[in-house]
C-alpha cells in the first residue's frame, strides 16, 4: 500500500485504497465499457497493484489516470486484468475424464458444439481438439473459443507456442490418456512450435464478454474452467445463468477443479457426471 | 474483541504441528479455522482427500477442502487446496489461479493479508513450522490490521525459517510453543465472546 501522506492510518489508506479502486472500474466502465466492477475484490485488488508496480505507478489514482487518458495503457491494463496463464492439458485427469465420460456422450450426436469460454491464449481449445481428434469425433466438432480480449485472441489463432513449454505439454499430454506422440501435433521452427492446421480448422476464435455479451448459440459441452473464480458472487450467478441458456438439452458444463455448482440455483438442473473433475450433465 | 476467523500458515511438512495444534482447541471455540498448508505442485487429485481425511482423525470439527465461494461456517475447519491461493472475502473463501506468491501457490501471504483486510482486528492468525519466508509478511498485516497473531516459538518448531521470519516482521504477536497454542486461542476467543455478552447486557 503506497499513498502520498504518511500521517494516514492504516484503516484510512485501507478506505482510500477502496474509493480509489472503485473510482478507477467505474471510470473504466464509463470509457471504455469494460465492467470489472464486479470482479471478486480480493484478486482484482492484487492485480491492480500488480499493474502499478509494472508500469511504476504509486497509486491506484495514478493508474486511474493512465488507463483513462492513454487507451494504450488501458489494452495493457485489460491484458494484466484478465490474462490466466495456463497450459495444455492442465490438470491431464480432467482431460482423462473428458475423454473417458464425457466423449462418449458426443459421439452419440452428429454434430458436436462446443464453448470454451474464457480461452485465453487457446491451450486448452488445441488440447481438446487432440483429444476429439484421437477419439475420432474432432471433425463433427465445432469449438468456439471466446475470450473478451482481443490481444490473447490474436495470439491463440497463430496457434504458436514458444518451443521451451513443448517438454510440459507433453508430459500432460501423457498423462491425459494421449494415444500417439505429441510431436505429431506440432511442427518445430526456431524457437517456437506451431500447432498443425488440421487441428486449428474447427476452432473458432471469436471476441466475447460473459459479463456484457449475451448467449450466441446452443452448446453440448460447455467449458468455462477457472474463470469463474474472478467473479463476486453476484456475477457469478449471473454468468452461470448465460451458460445455462447457452446449454443444450443433457449438455454438460465443465468447471475448474475447485468450482462447483453447489451454493448456485443451477444446482438442482444439472447430475454430476464426475464429482471430483467438476464435469456436470443437464438433466433439466 | 470478538473473533471472525482463525487462519493458520505452515509449510510442507506442517502436518504434525497442524495436528497437535488442532487437538489443542477446545469444542467450545466454534469460529472458522482455515488452514493453509504449502503442498507438492503436482499432488495427485486423490492426496486432497487423503489429506483431509488423516487431520479429521483429530478433530471432531468437520474439515474440508475449500472450493471457489465456500461460505465461512462455525465449527468447520477449511483447508486450502493445492495450486489455488486463498482469499478471504466477507463471509466466504474464493480462490484465485493467478502466478505463484514467494514460489508458493497457496501462498500464505496472499490468505492473511485477505484476512486482514477483511476481518481486520477480528482476526487471530497462527504460524507454525514453515521452510520459506512465505507468511511473515502476511502475519504483520494481520498485524497492523489489529489482528492477533501467535507465532510457534522458532526454537521448537521443525523448521524455523517461517516462525523466525515471523518474529521478526511482528511486534506484539505471542510466541509460545506449539502445545499451548491451541489452549491460548480458545482462551482468548471464550474471553472476547464473554466481553461481547457483557457489553450487550451492560
Amino acid at each position: 500500500m503506497k499513498d502520498l501522506d504518511s500521517n494516514n492510518t492504516l484503516e484510512t489508506k485501507d478506505e482510500i485504497e477502496s474509493i480509489e479502486i472503485d473510482l478507477l472500474l467505474d471510470g473504466i466502465y464509463r470509457r471504455y465499457g469494460y465492467d470489472f466492477r464486479s470482479y471478486a475484490s480480493a484478486s482484482i485488488r492484487r492485480r491492480i497493484w500488480k499493474f502499478a508496480e509494472q508500469e511504476g505507478l504509486a497509486t491506484i489514482s495514478a493508474v486511474q489516470e493512465a488507463v483513462l487518458h492513454q487507451s494504450n495503457m488501458m489494452d495493457k491494463f485489460v491484458l494484466s486484468l484478465t490474462v490466466n496463464v495456463t497450459t495444455m492439458f492442465r490438470d491431464p485427469a480432467f482431460f482423462l475424464a473428458l475423454r473417458n465420460s464425457v466423449v462418449p456422450i458426443l459421439k452419440t450426436y452428429p454434430m458436436i458444439r462446443i464453448w470454451d469460454a474464457g480461452c485465453a491464449t487457446g491451450e486448452e481449445a488445441y488440447s481438446m481438439a487432440i483429444v476429439l481428434k484421437e477419439e475420432g469425433i474432432y471433425d463433427r466438432c465445432r469449438i468456439y473459443a471466446t475470450d473478451m480480449n482481443e490481444d490473447v485472441l490474436r495470439k491463440a489463432k497463430t496457434g504458436i507456442f514458444p518451443l521451451s513449454h513443448m517438454k510440459e505439454f507433453t508430459d500432460n499430454y501423457i498423462q491425459s490418456g494421449g494415444k500417439t506422440s505429441f510431436s505429431d501435433y506440432y511442427t518445430a521452427k526456431y524457437d517456437y512450435a506451431i500447432i498443425n492446421q488440421e487441428l486449428r480448422q474447427n476452432i473458432i476464435f471469436a471476441q466475447h464478454n460473459l459479463v456484457t455479451d449475451k448467449s450466441f448459440n446452443e452448446f453440448n459441452l460447455v467449458l468455462i474452467r477457472n474463470v469463474l473464480i474472478y467473479f463476486n458472487e453476484e456475477l457469478r450467478a449471473k454468468v452461470l445463468d448465460l451458460l445455462h441458456d447457452s446449454m443444450a438439452s443433457f449438455g454438460i458444463l465443465a468447471l475448474g477443479k475447485r468450482e462447483s455448482l453447489k451454493f448456485s440455483k443451477l444446482e438442482s438442473f444439472y447430475e454430476e457426471l464426475d464429482s471430483a473433475m467438476k464435469l456436470y450433465k443437464r438433466c433439466a | 474483541m470478538s473473533y471472525k476467523l482463525i487462519i493458520v500458515g505452515c509449510s510442507l511438512g506442517g502436518l504434525s504441528a497442524t495436528k497437535t495444534l488442532l487437538a489443542g482447541i477446545s469444542d467450545d471455540c466454534t469460529v472458522p479455522i482455515v488452514l493453509i498448508q504449502h503442498r507438492e505442485q503436482k499432488a495427485e487429485v486423490s492426496m486432497d482427500n487423503v489429506l483431509t481425511n488423516m487431520m479429521q482423525r483429530y478433530t471432531k470439527r468437520r474439515i474440508e477442502e475449500a472450493e471457489d465461494k465456500t461460505p465461512l461456517n462455525m465449527n468447520r475447519i477449511y483447508l486450502a487446496p493445492a495450486d489455488y491461493h486463498v482469499l478471504i472475502e466477507h463471509d466466504c473463501i474464493a480462490l484465485s489461479a493467478d502466478e505463484p506468491v514467494t514460489y508458493a501457490r497457496p501462498s500464505i501471504d496472499v490468505a492473511f493479508d485477505s484476512a486482514a483486510r477483511t476481518y481486520g482486528s477480528g482476526v487471530i492468525c497462527i504460524v507454525l513450522t514453515g521452510a520459506s519466508r512465505d507468511g511473515a509478511e502476511g502475519a504483520a498485516s494481520v498485524e497492523s490490521r489489529g489482528g492477533l497473531v501467535v507465532i510457534q516459538d522458532p526454537a521448537t518448531a521443525e523448521k524455523d525459517t517461517l516462525p523466525k521470519c515471523a518474529v521478526a516482521a511482528t511486534v506484539k504477536a505471542r510466541v509460545m510453543n506449539l502445545e499451548e497454542i491451541g489452549p491460548f486461542i480458545s482462551n482468548i476467543v471464550r474471553e472476547g465472546g464473554a466481553n461481547r455478552a457483557s457489553r450487550a447486557t451492560g
